[in-house]
C-alpha cells in the first residue's frame, strides 16, 4: 500500500514535470522528447517512442525514441481509416496481447504492429485531440518486469492526453508561424510592387522634362542617403526615398512647353509651374502610402526655412522634416546637373550655395547630414559610393572637395551651436 | 529526431576498465542527456563497468529516471556492470520503486562502488 502511494506521488510529480515541459519547450522535437522522458520516468519504462500523425500525406512521423538503440523507424504510412479507428476507441492498445486480440492489427495495421512488437513495445496510446488523431506514444515494459496496473494505465491515459494537446498546440503555433511567414512574404512582395510602381511613376514624371531625365530617381536616392545619415528608421528612410521619387508628380499637370522652355520662363509661366507642388499633393493624397507624409513631401519640397518658399510660405519647423530633406535633395540635383539654359555648377560653387542658403532655404541639420555622407564617401568609408556615382565620373576631386566639406560642416555646426546658445 | 543541446561538460574519470561519471546536483533532461552521452562514450571506449556518482545530486526527477534507464540499457547492451553510488535515501527509494535496482547495484559511496567492482573484475580475471 505504501509502495503504491509512493508510486502515485511520483506519478503526480511527473505530471507536473510534463506540464512544465509542454509549456516551456519552444522547440517541437525537444518538447516531444522531454514528454517521452517524463512518461518513461514516471512509470520506470525501459523504452518508448512518440510519433506525430500527419494527415497529408497520411503517415506517422516518429519524433522521439528512447531505449530503442538504432532500431526506431523514422516514419510509417498510416492511412486515414486507421487513424479514425484509433480515435473511436481512444483507449490503450496492448500489443503483448496481439495473439489473443485480432482487432489490434486492424487498428494499427499488420506492418506497424509487427514493427512495434519487434521493438518490444507493449502498449500503444493514441494521442487524440478534439476527436482527431495527432499521434501516438508506444511504450515498452516496466523495469520491474511487472505488468501494467490499472493505475499505470490511468497515468498513461492522462499523460497521453496532455502530450496530444502539447503536439496539437505546437502544430497550431507552427501554422500561425507559417501564415505569418506567408503574410510577411506577401507584404514584401507588395512593397516590391509599390517600389517598382513608384520608380515607374518617377520615370514617367521625368519623361515629361527632357532636360531632367533621371532627376526624380536621383532626388529619391539623395533623400535616402540624407535620411540614413540623420539616423532615421528604415521605414522613414523608405518613406523619404519614395517622397523624393514622387516629389515632382504634380508636373504631370503642368504644360510640357513650360517645363521644357529653353529659356528662363516669365512670371505667368513661373506661376503655372509653381502649381506643381500643390497639384502633386492632390494626386498623392488619396493614395494609402506606407508613409502618410509622402503627399506632404511633394507639397512642401519648395518651402524654405525663411518662409519665402511656396506654396504656403511655411517657416522652420512648420515644414515637415522629410520635406526639408527632399527640398535639399531636389536643389542639390538641380545644381549638379545641366539644364537647358545653363551648365551645372562646379562643386566648389555648390558648396558655396549650400553655405549661403543654409538657414534660409535649407535646414542646417539636413545640410550637415548630407555633407557628412559625402565626406564619408570621399574618405572611402562606405564601400558603395552612391553620391559620387550619381554625380558622374570626375565631377568630384576628393583632395579638393574634402577640405571644403570639412570647413562647411564645422561652420554650420558652429552656427547651429551659436543659435542654440542664443535660444 | 533531435539531438540534445550541448552544455557544461560532465565530470568523469577512468581507472582501468572502470569509469566514474558524476551526476551533478540536479539530474534533469539537460544534464541527464549529457551524462547518458558520456556513459555511452565510456562504454564505447571499452569500459566494462560504470559508476554513476550521485553524491552531489539533490534531486532526480522523472526525466532523470528515464535517462538513467537509458544508461542501464546502454550498459546491458555491452554487458557492462553498472553501480549507482552515493544516492540519497529518496533517490535510492525511487530507483527501488521503479525497478532500476533490478538492473544496477546500489553502493553508499564511490569508494565502496569501486571496491565492489574491483572484486567483480578480479573475479572475472580469475575466471579467465
Amino acid at each position: 500500500m505504501a509502495e503504491q502511494t509512493d508510486k502515485l506521488i511520483h506519478a503526480f510529480s511527473a505530471l507536473a514535470d510534463l506540464g512544465a515541459e509542454i509549456a516551456e519547450s519552444r522547440d517541437f522535437e525537444e518538447m516531444v522528447r522531454s514528454t517521452l522522458h517524463v512518461v518513461l520516468g514516471a512509470l520506470g519504462l525501459r523504452r518508448g517512442l512518440v510519433a506525430e500523425y500527419e494527415r497529408e500525406p497520411a503517415l506517422l512521423r516518429f519524433v522521439a525514441a528512447w531505449g530503442m538503440g538504432d532500431d526506431a523507424p523514422n516514419m510509417a504510412t498510416f492511412d486515414a481509416g486507421r487513424a479514425e479507428l484509433l480515435c473511436v476507441g481512444s483507449g490503450l492498445l496492448n500489443l503483448s496481447e496481439t495473439q489473443t486480440r485480432p482487432a489490434l492489427p486492424q487498428q494499427l495495421g499488420t506492418e506497424l504492429t509487427a514493427t512495434l512488437v519487434s521493438l518490444r513495445v507493449s502498449l500503444v496510446a493514441p494521442l487524440v485531440v478534439h476527436g482527431e488523431l495527432v499521434g501516438l506514444i508506444a511504450l515498452g515494459g516496466k523495469a520491474t518486469d511487472e505488468a501494467f496496473t490499472a493505475e499505470d494505465r490511468d497515468v498513461i491515459r492522462t499523460m497521453a492526453h496532455h502530450i496530444g494537446v502539447g503536439i496539437h498546440n505546437h502544430r497550431l503555433l507552427r501554422e500561425v508561424e507559417r501564415r505569418a511567414d506567408e503574410n510577411r512574404q506577401l507584404y514584401n512582395n507588395l512593397r516590391g510592387i509599390y517600389r517598382d510602381t513608384v520608380r515607374a511613376f518617377a520615370a514617367a514624371i521625368d519623361c515629361k522634362d527632357k532636360y531632367t531625365q533621371g532627376h526624380s530617381e536621383r532626388v529619391g536616392k539623395y533623400a535616402e542617403i540624407i535620411a540614413r545619415e540623420l539616423g532615421w528608421s528604415e521605414e522613414q528612410i523608405e518613406g523619404v526615398a519614395v517622397g523624393g521619387y514622387l516629389h515632382d508628380v504634380g508636373k504631370l499637370v503642368v504644360e510640357r512647353d513650360i517645363i521644357n522652355a529653353p529659356y528662363r520662363i516669365d512670371a505667368k509661366q513661373s506661376s503655372e509651374l509653381n502649381r506643381h507642388p500643390a497639384a502633386g499633393y492632390e494626386i498623392l493624397a488619396p493614395i494609402r502610402h506606407p508613409d502618410a507624409d509622402i503627399p506632404l513631401m511633394a507639397k512642401y519640397h519648395h518651402e524654405r526655412i525663411d518662409g519665402r518658399g511656396y506654396p504656403e510660405g511655411l517657416m522652420g519647423d512648420e515644414i515637415p522634416p522629410a520635406a526639408k530633406v527632399v527640398a535639399l535633395a531636389d536643389s542639390f540635383d538641380a545644381m549638379t546637373t545641366d539644364r537647358t539654359y545653363r551648365r551645372r555648377k562646379e562643386f566648389p560653387d555648390v558648396i558655396e550655395d549650400l553655405r549661403s542658403n543654409t538657414g534660409r532655404q535649407f535646414a542646417s541639420d539636413v545640410v550637415i547630414a548630407f555633407c557628412r555622407a559625402l565626406l564619408k564617401e570621399v574618405d572611402g568609408t562606405p564601400r558603395e559610393r552612391r553620391i559620387t556615382r550619381l554625380l558622374g565620373k570626375g565631377y568630384i576631386e576628393p583632395e579638393l572637395v574634402r577640405p571644403l566639406l570639412v570647413e562647411l560642416i564645422e561652420e554650420l555646426e558652429a552656427r547651429a551651436h551659436a543659435t542654440a546658445g542664443n535660444g | 529526431m533531435g539531438e540534445a543541446p550541448a552544455g557544461s561538460p560532465v565530470r568523469s574519470e577512468r581507472t582501468g576498465d572502470v569509469a566514474v561519471v558524476y551526476a551533478g546536483d540536479y539530474l534533469n533532461k539537460l544534464s541527464g542527456e549529457r551524462i547518458e552521452r558520456v556513459c555511452r562514450e565510456r562504454l564505447r571506449e571499452g569500459c566494462r563497468a560504470l559508476v554513476v556518482d550521485f553524491n552531489e545530486t539533490s534531486m532526480v526527477n522523472s526525466i532523470g529516471v528515464s535517462i538513467l534507464l537509458g544508461v542501464i540499457d546502454a550498459a546491458e547492451r555491452t554487458s557492462a556492470r553498472l553501480v549507482f553510488a552515493g544516492a540519497s535515501g529518496q533517490a535510492a527509494q525511487l530507483f527501488q520503486l521503479l525497478g532500476l535496482t533490478r538492473h544496477i547495484t546500489l553502493a553508499p559511496d564511490k569508494q565502496t562502488a569501486l571496491k565492489l567492482l574491483s572484486e567483480f573484475t578480479d573475479a572475472g580475471a580469475a575466471n579467465h
